[in-house]
């Protein structure tokens, strides 16, 4: 049986312009902004596109007339990319973008932002917010393991570090962040400090599929969905999110705060690849706890293993698994909800293209890009390669 | 320096909504009861109210009130809060009833330094005022727990399952 992605090319990727604000940008117009310049990566216009996925597929399409096309109203990163790809292998179109934005969302600036405060019955009234959701997992893992703060800190201080060398980031030109400064900035919910969250900005972020016999015509090297898959456990920041449960008679290996194992699995299997072979994480980074918990979860390190396997520099720029090399969410960009998980597949496209203006790993061939989280309960996995599967 | 009492946030924060699911819930805090929706087919407790049991499928679903009594699973304790309603320090947690329900509450009455895995809680119930007057909402938080039962399996005290 053919690979299930062998028709589909990845041909275009684009991050607008990133910022902490974008004056005069609304969700929608950045969104389309990073349509236009995805598609202009690839060598082709929105004239060509036959299908649009996104959380403004409708309102992208009417902008531009481009009717009668396909559509998906998706979210969340990988989810967006299985959508479009699909929309291709099953003969529905032929070129697909991809787009996602966030501005003008955070105005309220005594609260956390609006998409971090869940508005739930038995969780809202408590003050939780999405830094204390990935906090209580971050808790278990602690008390499970002896997971350290100093361990949690040294994956931001890697990502921040790899931002600072990003000329594209928003905290651009910040220079080497440590250890030391991240444990010395302000506690949010602990063990979280300010340095471990993510930041909030604003931009655009679009890719663009075609089918394969359509990619060796354009302007850039295609590279491959090799697998993809996500696991879910509910809906995010509804109920307590507890590490440890399972489903009735489940696998304790496959529990919550595993979230991604499950499909991490399947997208390595499909990919007919293991760990190994992985050149480059780049993984969701909503909380610096997240990175120690999917190398775990993921199977890079044992369960407990991944404090030390970070602390040892491993994930930072140069290590021996480069993570998040763009600065991710916590000084690359994170502009709200879904723009910012469609970046990690953006920046294994860079990596397999050899294109990163920043910390570009030599001869990358696999990358192994991520969304969600486990506070969130869900998380999505998809190998990308250099090397039509 | 001590750390500070964690705050008991009741004033203004964001109160519950009741549905036709929730309800019974929400009535009990106001009874000063702590209830868990029950299969009566499998046992299974509801993770949220629900008109199905997420166990077995069936609907013979029953309100039932527990001891109140739980240990410690998970917390973090916020010093940056989701919006200027709550007070700071405060501490959001996920409590192990002794009956097993896993429920999101806040620890109050100690400090932050006092908070560890599988420490022994009870419920107390806080009514949310909207400024100086009372919503009629009550809310279940936690405490540490003066009595707290005695172990009959060293594991019970220490929030697994
Ligand atoms: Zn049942």
């Amino acid at each position: 049986m053919s690979h299930p992605f062998r028709d589909v090319a990845i041909v275009g990727v684009c991050n607008t312009t990133q910022a902490r604000q974008l004056p005069g940008h609304t969700s929608l117009s950045i969104s389309i902004e990073a349509a236009h310049g995805a598609l202009a990566d690839a060598g082709l216009t929105m004239a060509d596109v036959d299908g649009v996925v996104g959380e403004f597929a409708a309102e992208t399409i009417l902008g531009h007339r481009l009717g009668p096309v396909s559509r998906r109203i998706s979210r969340f990163g990988i989810p967006m990319l299985l959508d479009a790809a699909a929309l291709i292998t099953h003969g529905e179109c032929d070129v697909v973008v991809v787009a996602a934005g966030g501005a003008g969302l955070y105005t309220e600036r005594a609260a956390t932002a609006p998409w971090t405060r869940p508005d739930h019955e038995f969780v809202a009234p408590f003050g939780l917010f999405t830094a204390a959701e990935f906090a209580v997992m971050a808790r278990r893992h602690m008390i499970r393991y002896g997971t350290t703060p100093e361990q949690m800190a040294a994956a931001a201080a890697g990502i921040r570090t790899h931002g600072s060398m990003n000329p594209d980031a928003v905290y651009t030109g910040r220079g080497t962040v440590t250890v030391a400064d991240v444990l010395a900035s302000r506690l949010i919910a602990e063990p979280f400090h300010l340095l471990d969250c993510s930041m909030t900005s604003e931009g655009g972020c679009a890719v663009v599929l075609a089918r394969a016999d359509r990619a060796g015509a354009l302007a850039q090297r295609p590279v491959w969905i090799l697998g993809a898959a996500g696991d879910t456990f509910g809906p995010a920041y509804v109920v307590a999110p507890v590490f440890d449960a399972v489903r009735p008679g489940g696998d304790p290996d496959l529990a919550a705060g595993w979230v991604g194992r499950r499909a991490a699995r399947r997208s390595l299997a499909m990919a007919g690849l293991t760990t190994a072979d992985v050149d480059v994480c780049e993984l969701y980074d909503p909380f610096s706890f997240e990175i120690l918990r999917q190398l775990e979860a993921f199977g890079f390190c044992t369960p407990g293993e991944a404090g030390a396997f970070v602390a040892e520099g491993h994930t930072a720029p140069g290590g021996s698994l480069p993570v998040t090399t763009d600065g991710g969410t916590m000084s690359f960009s994170h502009p709200g909800i879904n723009a910012q998980q469609v970046q990690r597949v953006i920046r294994g496209v860079e990596q397999l293209r050899g294109a990163c203006r920043s910390g570009q790993v030599d001869g990358a061939e696999v990358a192994l890009c991520s969304n969600g989280g486990s506070g969130a309960l869900f998380c999505d996995v998809a190998v990308l390669g250099v090397e039509r599967p | 320096m001590s750390a500070p009492e964690l705050a008991c946030n009741v004033e203004a924060v964001p109160g519950p909504r009741p549905g036709p699911a929730s309800r019974p819930f929400w009535d009990g805090c106001a009874a000063g009861e702590l209830r868990v929706q029950r299969c009566t087919a499998c046992a299974e407790i509801s993770v949220l109210p629900a008109m199905r049991c997420a166990g077995c499928g069936a609907t013979a679903l029953v309100w039932e009130a527990t001891a109140g009594r739980g240990a410690l699973y998970s917390w973090t304790v916020v010093h940056r809060p989701q919006s200027p309603a709550f007070a700071v320090p405060y501490a959001p947690a996920i409590v192990r009833l002794d009956e097993g329900a896993m429920v999101m509450s806040a620890v109050i009455g100690c400090t932050a330094d006092d908070l560890h895995d599988g420490m022994r809680l009870r419920v107390v119930f806080r009514a949310l005022t909207d400024g100086s007057v009372c919503t009629g909402t009550v809310l279940p938080f936690f405490e540490p727990d003066p009595n707290p039962p005695t172990p009959t399996h060293p594991e019970d005290l220490h929030g697994r399952h």
